[in-house]
């Protein structure tokens, strides 16, 4: 079965922006989304700035669908899967229709699931309050509860599953819904993830000493990818969702088509060869990548851009050293390379859909947006991509015909994803 | 009407699908059926009763909630205690 998986709906809410109507002029302008947070003064972080969304003018979307008691991963969720749903012309409505949608499944990834409802819960439990605790807190600490949640308001009846593989989450979700459209499994599926912001999450990447620890006072400045002086990443939170779908249940709906996926693939280093928990193993990287590749039947040379990882920790020029091997490509002729997360953060279990989303929005509008504070870049990485092709500032008119799109994760895991324009 | 089925409503509003109903409510509209609250929402009515007028449901009272009439007869039977 040789189907043709295409792009038909995007949602996300990011730091930056709700909705693509925001998150489009603000990546294009690398609009910061990175804040002080005072609250983590609190709790006594070394790292202080991160990146929470505002989704405030929102709150009267969740109570007018009697949606009380969400957590935050789960209404930046709803509104960037309600957003796919209207920009793919789809026509469901919430709490309607009599009977599922066999169809249509859904997949979203997560690292850490509901770290805010985990401390309240915790805090119920402790004082033995444990009344105050409603059936949609418990629903919510499942899992696969923002999910299911999510399947329920729609009707999904293909599929619903929560899926983790850490910072890799939601690219995962996209290669899962990916083959299960392929297989001829489903005909469309939500993917995509989302992580949201808590001390009881954030606290643990502090610890394990991998958060920006020396920007507080400049929280722009914090996330510099691929720069001389990456200090860690910069925690952040939000949600990013995407259609998929087959070609011909697509064109048959007369779907807008935003892009086409022609590979997708995840690994495993297996902590080995060098990696751990959380080093990669540098050639089950590079099998990720190449794999992917070879699965897309494109040519090494037909990548004008890659969206990547690049957190700000010392992995990024491992990543520019893979992607060099895997290409064969370097100096001026290596593609275009940017990281979003120099403007947003780390997104966690978000950032693999929010980034893909970024780089279709790119590849439709022929622009590659700023990497942010990378002025002076790794010596590493200067030996391998010319200058211009790591952009400071925006570049225009530039012909994205296709890109890829990486994310990695501890416990050494790799996703990768061949995306290019639709072309009948 | 009285103060407790004022209260009682007030709670079920937050739940049902169905408000307009509520103009015509009597003893014998159906939680599922007329008002439109997700079964799965009862343990939440409970819970908020349970907490607006200080008592105690016990689970085999639970089970035999259909009725809006059911749910009145509970906090009847307890807080008259």
């Amino acid at each position: 079965m040789n189907k043709r998986v295409v792009v038909t709906g995007m949602g996300v809410v990011s730091p930056n922006g709700i909705g693509l109507i925001e998150f489009l002029p603000n990546i294009r302008n690398a609009i910061n989304g990175i804040k002080y947070i005072k609250e983590l003064e609190l709790y006594g972080l070394g790292c202080l700035v991160g990146g929470i969304p505002d989704i405030s003018k929102c709150e009267d979307f969740f109570t007018s669908y009697k949606l009380y008691y969400l957590s935050y991963s789960t209404k930046y969720s709803i509104l960037a899967c309600e957003e796919a749903i209207q920009n793919s012309n789809l026509q469901y409505t919430i709490h309607q229709g009599k009977e599922p949608d066999y169809n249509t499944g859904i997949i979203l990834g997560t690292l850490a699931g509901q770290p805010d409802f985990l401390g309240m819960l915790m805090h119920y439990v402790d004082k033995k309050m444990n009344k105050k605790i409603r059936t949609f807190i418990a629903e919510q600490m499942m899992i696969s509860g923002s999910t299911a949640l999510i399947s329920g308001l729609y009707g999904f009846g293909n599929y619903c599953s929560a899926t983790s593989m850490a910072c890799a989450s939601s690219a995962d979700t996209i290669v899962q819904g990916f083959d299960r459209i392929k297989q001829g499994k489903a005909k469309r599926m939500l993917v995509g993830g989302y992580d949201s912001y808590s001390p009881y999450m954030w606290t643990n990447f502090d610890i394990l000493r991998i958060i920006s620890r020396e920007h507080n006072d400049s929280p722009e400045k914090a996330s510099r990818p691929m720069s001389s002086s990456p200090n860690g990443f910069v925690p952040s939170s939000g949600a990013g969702v995407l259609i998929i779908e087959d070609l011909e249940t697509a064109l048959t709906r007369n779907a807008p088509i935003y892009a086409e996926i022609i590979g997708a693939n995840s690994n495993c280093g297996g902590q080995r060869q060098g990696g751990t928990m959380s080093a990669p193993n540098i050639y089950a990287s590079r099998k990720c990548l190449k794999d992917c590749i070879e699965q897309s039947g494109i040519k090494n040379s037909d990548i004008d851009y890659i969206s990547g990882h690049l957190t700000s920790t010392m992995a990024d020029v491992l990543e520019i050293q893979n992607w060099n091997n895997v290409l064969g490509r370097r100096g001026k002729d290596f593609p275009y390379i940017n990281s979003l997360k120099s403007i947003i953060g780390h997104t966690i279990g978000a950032a693999g859909a929010i980034e893909t989303i970024a780089g279709i929005l790119q590849m439709n509008n022929s622009f590659i947006h700023a990497s942010l504070n990378c002025e002076k870049l790794h010596p590493e990485i200067e030996k391998i991509a010319d200058r211009s092709r790591i952009p400071l500032k925006r570049v225009e008119n530039v012909e994205i015909n296709c890109f890829a799109k990486s994310s990695f994760g501890f416990g050494d895991v790799n996703s990768c994803l061949i995306i290019k324009k639709y072309k009948s | 009407m009285n103060e407790t089925k004022e209260k009682l409503i007030k709670i079920l509003k937050t739940y049902s699908f169905n408000e307009p109903v509520f103009y015509t409510l009597t003893d014998e509209s159906d939680l599922k059926d007329d008002l439109d609250i997700n079964s799965a929402r009862i343990i939440d009515i409970v819970l908020d009763i349970e907490e607006e007028f200080k008592i105690e449901i016990d689970d085999k009272a639970i089970t035999k909630i259909r009725k809006f009439g059911d749910i009145v007869e509970i906090i009847n039977s307890k807080i008259n205690k």
